[in-house]
């Protein structure tokens, strides 16, 4: 299982099961589920070897396939992972199946469901390898449509109008940056995402923008700027950066925890990459240009979904404004990286860095935790899930609570935990590139602290609700379920350098590539 | 002036062929048919009436001589020929459409009248003399007058003779003072003598007054607005073949002798019709006579119900658009005007005989007597689709052809700089809303559900024959325009055109 | 060889007439063999066309010699596209007309004459010809929807016919101008193409062709004909309509009035580019507040057509290359939407308004109907994947190089355009009206068994929606397919003065 073709291979596996699961027969849809986590745990084998063969010491582009495909635009089939792409693979086969394992076995209609969410895998998989526009894009969007369905078919009661919202909001984004590549593209004739981060670097970028494109009475350097509006507001959408996050809220709280596992754990992240691979590099000076409306945004994400997780009365609403907050960190951390300073701050940004990617990492793991936690009280509870109506449930279900207690203090940061590392670095970076950002920044971490215990007090602790005395712990499979996130909490709290061997290259020859 | 007998009696053969018929007729209906029922009657004389007419066709053909005698009286070339014979098969088939109804028991002089107008218009082609033509064109126009009112015991065949015989008196009145003013003027009755006595006239007072009337009489006679009142009246009442002869023979006729006088006659005269450089002569008068005819005669067919109302006004559209050819004023133009007259007339007459076959099954006209023709007659049905979308100018089809060979003409040879667009967007233009009302004759055939319980139609079998001939040759003249074209341009080139 | 693809559609129809009434399985199969031919045909044109090659002609005789009209078939890579394109909605919309039973030899006779009119346009290359060719196609389209239509049936197709009408008047006008003008003694494009055109009767003369073909491609505000039409068809007829005719408009505003009058071109370009950007908004727009199903794939259509016009008028080979990409597939796209539409849901649900059909769960009901709707939705969103993505990528890029702001705005519409989708898909398929909770989703559902008696979708719909559906995907993942037939032509002489942006 190596050679060149283990990219490709271990991308359209899911896909291939996704087909396989529909042709079951109606009577067999009970295997579903086995086949739909079977398939979705084959790439893991490929993201082991990946891993076992990837050198960390490099920091170029490994695996690298390149193929022809559609010559006349200038379309390659091009894909390859650096550390980032490899942490994200492996984030996604960790999130993924852990999703499908916590998917009821009663769901309805199992076959689609599950082979929508090999397909949405595949869609994964692709975003985080895909080095051309063009075929990036087409992984980009698509793993939308999947998730549209699972919202839309098993979400909750205001499903639809949820998964309308998700759709149309990041299908806005995603045009608007779909317009600025192709305006990249009719002055440059280019695609690729390497060849458009040289040439930026080198200037090219400008020169093409200014001979061959028009807007107006815009000069060269507004027209980029523009682009760079458009493709920030494709990523801004998808991670969210306040004010486009308006959409996440209602759809994490409509869709199936499971399905929010997923969008939390995998597909935020994929906004998160999209600044790294794609904005960072290609457009470095008009982020300068924008960094203090950025760092000031990025800011407001932090506080202000800290502040509204507070005010939520619903454990889903909480968890996913608490899901924006920590993305705020990450984009706190990305653009602060990018402030020109005065000293040579090299250490202090790859302290950043590589906490943005590790934060990364770490709130998919912990946060797909969460959810699949809040499914299982809801499926106890028949779909309440209100702050306020549980009490006391440590003494009902003490594992459920000890297990849910520890990914909400890896939520918050818990030092040992996995959550503390990335925002440790971030905050260490960011503090002597940004202090006041910083310093306000603080006051997020302050009250996501608030609102997390909060949710220790009402729900765990205090008098027992009469009303779910009877709800039973977790069970033997559910232990198995979440056993293994609960491991990797640990493992990665304790060992961080495991992932931070495998981006560091990366992260310094970003730095490099980013401070010329 | 010396000339022989000998040479004229041969070289109007074809006529005398077709007056025997005519005589012939007369008396075979009141000799031989007593107690034979009026079909078999109809069917007998259509026969002979057939018969005449292919052989006139047949001399016509087997012996050509030619020659121009009595000061232009009787110009018999190698392109008047040409057309006599194609008025001699639109008698034929006029005959044949005959056959379907029973409006008269006056069957033998119902086809020797036929016959005579046939006549009269064979001399008509072939004059260039003012006076032959005036005789010839009240030949037709009495013939045409009594069969118009033949069908005795309906009171609107009376009227629409009545109508026709008054407008005609008029425009016979009109035609008569032009053409003695024109005389009086030039001092000449042969058409070249006129043209060469005229040119370098200046602008004569008398002489417009002169043209203005002739065109006038023309006008009546080719139903152009605004001088076409009588029209709609006329085939809506007349017996329908005696409509189909008017709309098809008598308009091939007309045209071509319009042509002839106003190219030969009036030649010099012309002004010009150019968008921006009108100056007055018989051209602008044509021109306004055609918009007025495409514009009047589309926009009042749309509101009709009678079809051979609607017909008719389609008649007068088409009027403006041959007219076009005639403004053109080109010897180019020739073979456009004719292909355009004989493929409109092939057609109108198609489009006569189906409404004749129905009339005669549902007892009218109306649209709505044509519904559901689709399913009562499928091969009826086809035909006058093809007739009607040739009508409205669909390609493949003839008309389509013939609407684009005049524009095309009247843009090349009409005026510098493309001076006749004016006209021919116009004309495009209406056509393109005449599209309407044809699809509503089409609609009730294939579209509304059918009247009478679907019953079949019932055709004679040679009516039926003729029909599907007529839309073959529509078809086939629309698929090979160059049939007729490369006819027309051989002929032309004999005639030394 | 390609002209059989004319011959064969026309024979197909003479043939019909011979046919027995009562016997509508022998039309059915008649018609399909006779679409199967002319699509085997254009496949075995296509691979016997010269990689590379620009124009290969066909055939070539005098047919009208006093006016210099030649009977001249000839194909490049756009032609070939579209007569590929003709196949394949030919062939579909036969699969999904199979339950016509009423007048089924005339049906069938009137859709394979309009076939063949719309083969013979776009392989004529003689100008006289491509407008019989295009005028033929008018009336089949009448009659198709006036005896077998629907909702306002005589009035959509007399609409229709009138508008083509008129647009093939103004067609004509220019035609016999620019003869005239010319004065070549010839109707060959090629001919033509090679003179020089008089400034002043470009700037008249451009305008009046090009917007006489773009009426039938939807060009705002002249596509009012469009919606009611394709409402008022029958399945196969709005197949066709939206599939195929209307890339005739397109194709002969790109094939005639463009390549003859570059100079009008250049004085008109940015009014008509405008044009096509409000056509894309617009229609965008009315299809997000359509109550009935059918005209939310009606206005759409408008909307995607508008990009075909954009791409045309950005001038730039790409962008040219993306209209006659989105030609193609806007007509695979379209075809499908109108096909579940109007085949599968109208036939068997007997309403179309999106409300009425919210409350059916229609996905339940027909599970196949919903995936293919799915499936021709995500495509006709324009998500990558599908040859709608690729099309309007392309047409973007290009717009981006000529008239920026206008790219701008076209994204908007594409946005606009997943939004309408979208909500005709949930409306439609996947309605909410009796608010089921999130767990008991049951495409069984016991409560919405009241359509149960809804007879299956059958194997020709089934084998049409997958052709239909593997031809969008293979051209969204793989274009180069098609891009290789078209990016060629772009060099033949006929192109050149396009890429000067108008100047000779």
């Amino acid at each position: 299982m190596s050679g060149p073709f283990l990219i490709s291979l271990l991308t359209f596996t899911p896909l291939l099961g996704g087909l396989v699961l529909l042709t079951l027969k109606r009577e067999e849809q009970k295997l579903a589920r086995i086949f739909a986590i079977i398939f979705s745990l084959i790439p893991a084998i490929g993201v082991l070897a990946l891993w076992s063969k990837f050198s960390n010491g490099e920091a170029g582009l490994q695996f690298s396939e390149r193929h022809p495909w559609i010559p006349s635009l200038g379309i390659e089939y091009f894909v390859g992972i650096d550390g980032l792409g490899l942490l994200m693979m492996l984030l996604t086969t960790i999130v993924v199946p852990f999703a499908l394992f916590s998917t009821s076995k009663e769901i309805a209609n199992p076959k689609i469901h599950f082979a929508l969410y090999l397909f949405l895998q595949t869609g994964l998989y692709g975003t985080f390898t895909a080095l051309n526009f063009f075929h990036w894009f087409i992984f980009w969007e698509l793993s939308l449509v999947p998730a549209f369905f699972l919202i839309k078919l098993w979400g909750g009661p205001e499903r639809t109008r949820a998964a309308y919202q998700f759709f149309v909001y990041t299908l806005l984004g995603s045009v608007a940056m779909l317009l600025a590549f192709l305006a990249i593209f009719s002055a440059t004739g280019v695609f690729d995402f390497i060849q458009l981060a040289d040439a930026a670097r080198s200037g090219a970028l400008a020169a093409a923008v200014e001979n061959k494109l028009t807007l107006g009475s815009f000069s060269a350097e507004q027209i980029l700027f523009i682009l760079f509006l458009g493709v920030l507001l494709g990523f801004a959408v998808k991670v969210p950066l306040f004010p486009f996050h308006t959409w996440l809220p209602a759809t994490y709280a409509e869709a199936p925890s499971s399905v929010s596992m997923t969008l939390t754990g995998v597909m935020s992240k994929m906004g998160v990459y999209g600044f790294l691979r794609i904005l960072l590099p290609i457009f470095p000076e008009q982020m300068r240009a924008a960094l203090t409306p950025l760092l000031w945004l990025a800011v407001a994400t932090i506080v202000f979904s800290a502040y509204a997780a507070y005010a939520q009365k619903d454990l889903k609403r909480i968890i996913a404004y608490s899901s924006i907050n920590h993305l705020g960190y990450c984009l706190l951390g990305l653009f602060a990286v990018m402030k020109s300073t005065e000293g040579d701050l090299l250490s202090e940004k790859a302290a950043a860095l590589n906490g943005v990617i590790l934060q990364m990492f770490n709130h998919g793991i912990t946060a797909s935790a969460l959810f699949c936690f809040v499914g299982i009280l809801e499926k106890r509870s028949g779909g309440i899930r209100g702050l306020n109506d549980f009490g006391g449930l440590r003494k009902v279900a003490p594992v459920f609570c000890g297990l849910m207690g520890i990914s909400i203090f890896s939520s918050l940061g818990l030092p040992g935990l996995n959550g503390f590392v990335g925002e440790f670095l971030i905050f260490k970076g960011v503090f002597s590139l940004a202090s006041w950002a910083a310093a306000i920044s603080t006051l997020g971490l302050l009250i996501t602290a608030i609102f997390l215990l909060t949710i220790l007090q009402k729900v765990f602790s205090g008098p027992v609700n009469q009303k779910w005395a009877g709800l039973s712990d977790l069970t033997k499979t559910e232990r198995l379920t979440v056993a293994p996130a609960i491991a990797l909490m640990f493992l990665f709290g304790i060992f961080p350098q495991f992932l931070i061997g495998i981006i560091n290259p990366t992260v310094v020859a970003m730095l490099q590539r980013l401070n010329f | 002036m010396n000339f022989n007998y000998a040479e004229i009696v041969k070289l109007i053969l074809p006529e005398t062929i077709v007056v025997i018929t005519a005589l012939a007729a007369l008396l075979f209906d009141l000799a031989m048919m007593r107690g034979k029922t009026v079909h078999q009657r109809s069917s007998r004389l259509a026969a002979l009436a057939g018969l005449g007419s292919v052989l006139a066709i047949l001399c016509i053909w087997l012996t050509p001589s030619y020659g121009n005698l009595l000061n232009g009286m009787l110009v018999v070339d190698p392109l008047t020929q040409f057309v006599k014979q194609i008025l001699l098969g639109l008698t034929i088939f006029t005959g044949i459409i005959s056959i379907q109804t029973k409006f008269t028991p006056h069957v033998g002089e119902y086809f020797a009248l036929l016959l005579l107008a046939t006549v009269g218009m064979m001399f008509l082609v072939s004059s260039e003399n003012l006076l032959m033509i005036f005789v010839a064109l009240e030949l037709i126009s009495l013939s045409l007058y009594v069969m118009v009112a033949f069908k005795k015991e309906s009171i609107q065949s009376a009227e629409a003779a009545l109508k026709y015989f008054l407008f005609g008196g008029m425009s016979a009145a009109f035609t008569l003072f032009g053409l003695s003013l024109i005389y009086g003027l030039s001092g000449e009755i042969k058409l070249s003598a006129i043209a060469a006595t005229i040119v370098g006239q200046g602008p004569d007072p008398l002489f417009l007054l002169a043209l203005v009337m002739t065109l006038i009489g023309f006008g009546f006679k080719i139903a152009a607005a605004p001088f076409h009142l009588w029209a709609p009246d006329a085939y809506q009442g007349a017996p329908t073949p005696t409509a189909s002869f008017i709309a098809a023979g008598s308009k091939v006729a007309s045209f071509f002798i319009l042509a002839k006088i106003v190219w030969i006659g009036f030649n010099g005269a012309g002004g010009s019709g150019a968008w921006h450089g009108f100056g007055s002569g018989w051209i602008p008068i044509l021109a306004t006579m055609a918009t007025l005819s495409m514009v009047l005669g589309n926009l009042a067919a749309i509101s009709q119900t009678s079809v051979k109302r609607l017909l008719a006004y389609s008649a007068i559209a088409h009027g403006g658009y041959a007219l076009i050819a005639v403004i053109t004023n080109h010897r180019e133009a020739v073979s456009s005007l004719l292909y355009y007259v004989v493929t409109y007339a092939i057609t109108v007459l198609g489009a006569f005989a189906v409404v004749t076959v129905v009339e005669h099954n549902t007892k009218g006209d109306k649209l709505s007597d044509f519904a559901g023709l689709s399913r009562r007659s499928p091969v009826l049905a086809g035909c006058m689709m093809i007739f009607m979308l040739s009508l409205a100018g669909i390609p493949p089809l003839a008309g389509f052809f013939g609407k684009f060979y005049v524009f095309a003409d009247a843009l090349r040879y009409g005026a510098k700089d493309l001076g006749l667009l004016w006209l021919v967007i116009l004309a495009i233009g209406t056509s393109a809303i005449s599209l309407y009302y044809y699809l509503q004759v089409l609609k009730q055939i294939y579209v509304a559900p059918s009247v009478d319980g679907g019953l079949k139609i019932d055709t004679a079998f040679p009516v039926q024959a003729a029909i599907v001939v007529l839309a073959g040759a529509v078809l086939l003249l629309g698929c090979l325009p160059n049939l007729l074209v490369g006819k027309l341009l051989a002929v032309l080139q004999r005639t030394g055109m | 060889m390609l002209a059989w693809t004319i011959y064969i559609s026309f024979i197909g129809a003479a043939a019909m007439t011979l046919l027995p009434g009562s016997r509508p399985q022998m039309a059915r199969v008649t018609a399909l063999l006779a679409a199967l031919g002319g699509l085997a045909i254009a496949l075995l044109g296509i691979l016997q066309h010269t990689p590379g090659g620009e124009i290969s002609t066909i055939t070539k005789l005098d047919w009208i010699p006093t006016l210099g009209i030649t009977l001249h078939f000839a194909a490049d890579g756009i032609s070939l596209v579209l007569v590929l394109l003709t196949g394949i909605a030919a062939v579909c919309g036969i699969l999904f007309s199979w339950n016509i039973e009423d007048r089924a030899k005339e049906f069938f006779a009137f859709y394979l004459a309009l076939i063949g009119g719309v083969y013979g346009v776009f392989l004529s290359f003689d100008l006289f010809l491509l407008f019989v060719f295009y005028e033929i196609a008018i009336i089949p389209k009448y009659f198709l929807i006036a005896i077998w239509g629907s909702t306002n049936r005589e009035y959509g197709a007399m609409k229709l016919a009138l508008y083509s009408f008129i647009g093939s008047a103004m067609v004509l006008v220019g035609l016999i101008a620019t003869y005239v003008v010319a004065g070549a003694h010839t109707f060959d494009l090629l001919e033509l193409a090679k003179f020089p055109f008089p400034k002043t009767f470009q700037h008249w003369a451009f305008p009046l062709v090009f917007v006489g073909f773009a009426i039938l491609a939807g060009l705002w505000p002249f596509h009012t004909w469009a919606p009611t039409g394709h409402v008022a068809a029958p399945t196969a007829a709005s197949m066709l309509l939206a599939g195929v005719v209307m890339k005739l408009g397109a194709y002969g505003a790109l094939r005639v009035a463009m390549t003859l009058f570059p100079l009008g071109l250049d004085a008109w370009r940015n009014v008509i580019a405008a044009l096509a950007v409000i056509g894309i908004i617009y229609g965008a727009l009315v299809a997000l507040v359509q109550k009935d199903f059918k005209f939310v794939i009606g206005y759409s259509s408008v909307s995607h057509m508008g990009f075909v016009l954009l791409g045309m008028m950005t001038l730039s080979q790409i962008g040219l290359s993306g209209a006659v990409l989105q030609m193609f597939s806007h007509g695979i796209i379209a075809g499908l939407l109108f096909a579940v539409v109007g085949r599968m849901v109208y036939e068997r649900a007997h309403t179309r308004e999106l409300a009425a059909l919210e409350g059916m769960h229609l996905s339940k009901v027909m599970p196949f109907a919903a995936v293919t709707f799915v499936i021709a939705c995500v495509a006709s969103m324009g998500l990558p994947g599908f040859s709608g993505f690729v099309a309007e990528l392309q047409v973007i890029v290009g717009a981006w190089k000529t008239f920026p702001a206008l790219a701008i705005v076209a994204g908007i519409g594409i946005v606009i355009g997943a939004a309408y989708t979208l909500r005709a898909l949930m409306k439609s398929f996947f309605g909410d009206a009796t608010g089921i909770s999130s767990t008991s989703y049951d495409f069984k559902n016991e409560n919405a068994d009241a359509l149960e008696h809804i007879p299956a979708i059958t194997f020709p719909e089934k084998l049409g929606a997958t052709i239909l559906i593997v031809t969008t995907f293979v051209i969204g993942i793989y274009p180069q397919l098609l891009l290789n037939l078209i990016m060629p032509s772009f060099n033949s002489p006929l192109m050149q003065p396009l890429w000067k942006g108008g100047q000779p």
